[in-house]
């Protein structure tokens, strides 16, 4: 690994100064966990870290508006306890707590996750699917970003060199919704994994139609994704086994994967596909379960 | 680029010099002697560098030793008591077999510390759940598990078989 200025900002204030001052020279860290990797391989090579590690805030869920806002320094480990997360999104409790391990969990940040940008990554599929924004802030303001706009391309995001995403808005979704996150892993539990998916899915109680639903998927494209064709197929229909084939058949047709060591690019296609399919069924069934 | 950090590990504070982009085992083994957390993957995946930090457990292959200044630290040499008494996971570890080629032992006996810690009664998928990031490669899993199992009764006091 190669040296580096190092400062460690205490307040929120601090750190937008000095990324105001060193822009793309600097690198913020939060957990740590993506770039010291990136790091030790020198594919990322700063002339000035910026550790995130003594900045008081931003680790405080709290529900506003209808919403529940994560603050970006909150780790994955604490995300998945929260019992805010838990009681509002179950889904996306579930899917930190499924992200690698528990030591990971315990240093890796809901916010550096996003900004990192893996395509391979979970969270970022179900926060699509729960229709999440970012916050971004620099010295001259903040702004909200919403996550299907945020993501640019592998490792890439809308982030400008001087902003630090501050936190997530996730909204709680409304009675009658059920939602889901599976994903495919053909060799380890804490390994990327082949295909993700989650769903999102209201349903209207009297008629048992669609009233509103949310497709995303990940490991399948240069960034996660949002399945917006396949979800048009299904707002407004009944849950019928010919329903899921043809979203599954649309949605496959939106992924646009690699061949590497977790399957051909044909076969991540097809798998897709399949979890596509029962990742809105499970939230279907979900959603129609939903007493109130 | 230096700076000088303080760290108190296993009770004993520690004031070194270290580059910036040191690692924390680096600055463990290397700085400090203290030579019994091992590196096996480095890249956070093998669990064999397993450290508690403030009482959490993390990689400390993917730590910078700068972000440990002022930290609270424990290693696998703080668990026994000063006498040399093996702590009762460790001691689990040998008696049922968990000690195997002994690469991994460290990381493994300083994760059950941890999970012992936060849950004084994990049944055997809470144990599955919070070892998955320690990778042993002889394979010794149901042992280890039952290591955990009999150090967690120990550490309750009921009696072990």
């Amino acid at each position: 690994m190669n040296p580096f200025a190092y400062h460690t900002p205490e307040t929120q204030e601090e750190a937008l100064a000095l990324l105001h001052e060193h822009g793309d020279n600097a690198k913020l860290m939060a957990g740590g966990t993506a770039l010291v990797i990136m790091m030790k391989q020198r594919l990322v090579v700063p002339e000035t870290l910026i550790s995130l590690h003594r900045l008081r805030g931003l680790t405080a869920v709290q529900e506003t508006n209808g919403s529940l806002q994560l603050g970006a320094l909150l780790t994955h480990r604490a995300a998945e306890t929260a019992p805010l997360v838990r009681a509002h999104l179950p889904v996306l409790a579930e899917t930190y707590r499924r992200v690698a391990t528990v030591r990971i969990r315990n240093v890796a940040t809901v916010g550096g996750a996003l900004a990192h940008a893996d395509p391979n990554q979970d969270p970022p599929v179900t926060l699509l699917a729960l229709d999440a924004q970012v916050q971004l802030a620099s010295v001259g303001g903040s702004r909200t970003v919403p996550l299907t706009d945020f993501f640019s391309d592998y490792y890439e995001t809308v982030l400008r060199p001087d902003e630090l995403l501050t936190a997530i808005r996730v909204p709680i979704p409304p009675p009658h919704t059920g939602s889901a996150h599976i994903k495919f892993l053909p060799r380890t539990a804490d390994d990327y994994a082949t295909v993700g998916v989650a769903a999102t899915v209201q349903v209207d109680p009297a008629t048992g139609t669609c009233q509103d639903c949310r497709i995303a998927l990940g490991s399948v494209g240069s960034t996660p994704l949002r399945a917006q064709q396949a979800e048009a197929v299904v707002r407004g229909q009944r849950l019928t086994p010919e329903l899921l084939r043809e979203v599954g058949a649309v949605a496959q047709q939106q992924t646009d994967p690699i061949s590497d060591t977790r399957g051909s690019a044909d076969y991540k296609r097809a798998m897709a596909g399949v979890f596509v399919r029962r990742a809105l069924e499970q939230a279907w069934q979900q959603a129609q379960a939903t007493p109130s | 680029m230096t700076r000088t950090i303080t760290l108190r590990v296993n009770g004993k504070e520690h004031t070194v010099e270290v580059p910036v982009q040191r690692l924390l085992i680096d600055c463990l083994r290397y700085d400090l002697g203290l030579t019994g957390t091992k590196e096996g993957c480095s890249v956070g995946v093998c669990g064999a560098c397993t450290v508690l930090m403030n009482g959490e457990m993390i990689s400390s292959c993917l730590t910078l030793a700068i972000l440990a200044d002022g930290a609270e630290l424990r290693t696998v040499e703080g668990l026994a008591q000063e006498d040399g008494t093996l702590s009762p996971v460790q001691q689990a570890f040998i008696d049922h077999g968990g000690f195997q080629c002994g690469i991994c032992t460290p990381g493994m006996v300083t994760a059950a510390t941890a999970l012992l810690e936060a849950n004084s009664q994990p049944n055997e998928d809470d144990i599955k759940e919070w070892m998955m990031g320690n990778l042993c490669r002889c394979t010794g899993y149901y042992k280890i598990i039952a290591s955990i199992k009999a150090a967690a009764a120990q550490l309750r006091g009921e009696a072990v078989s």
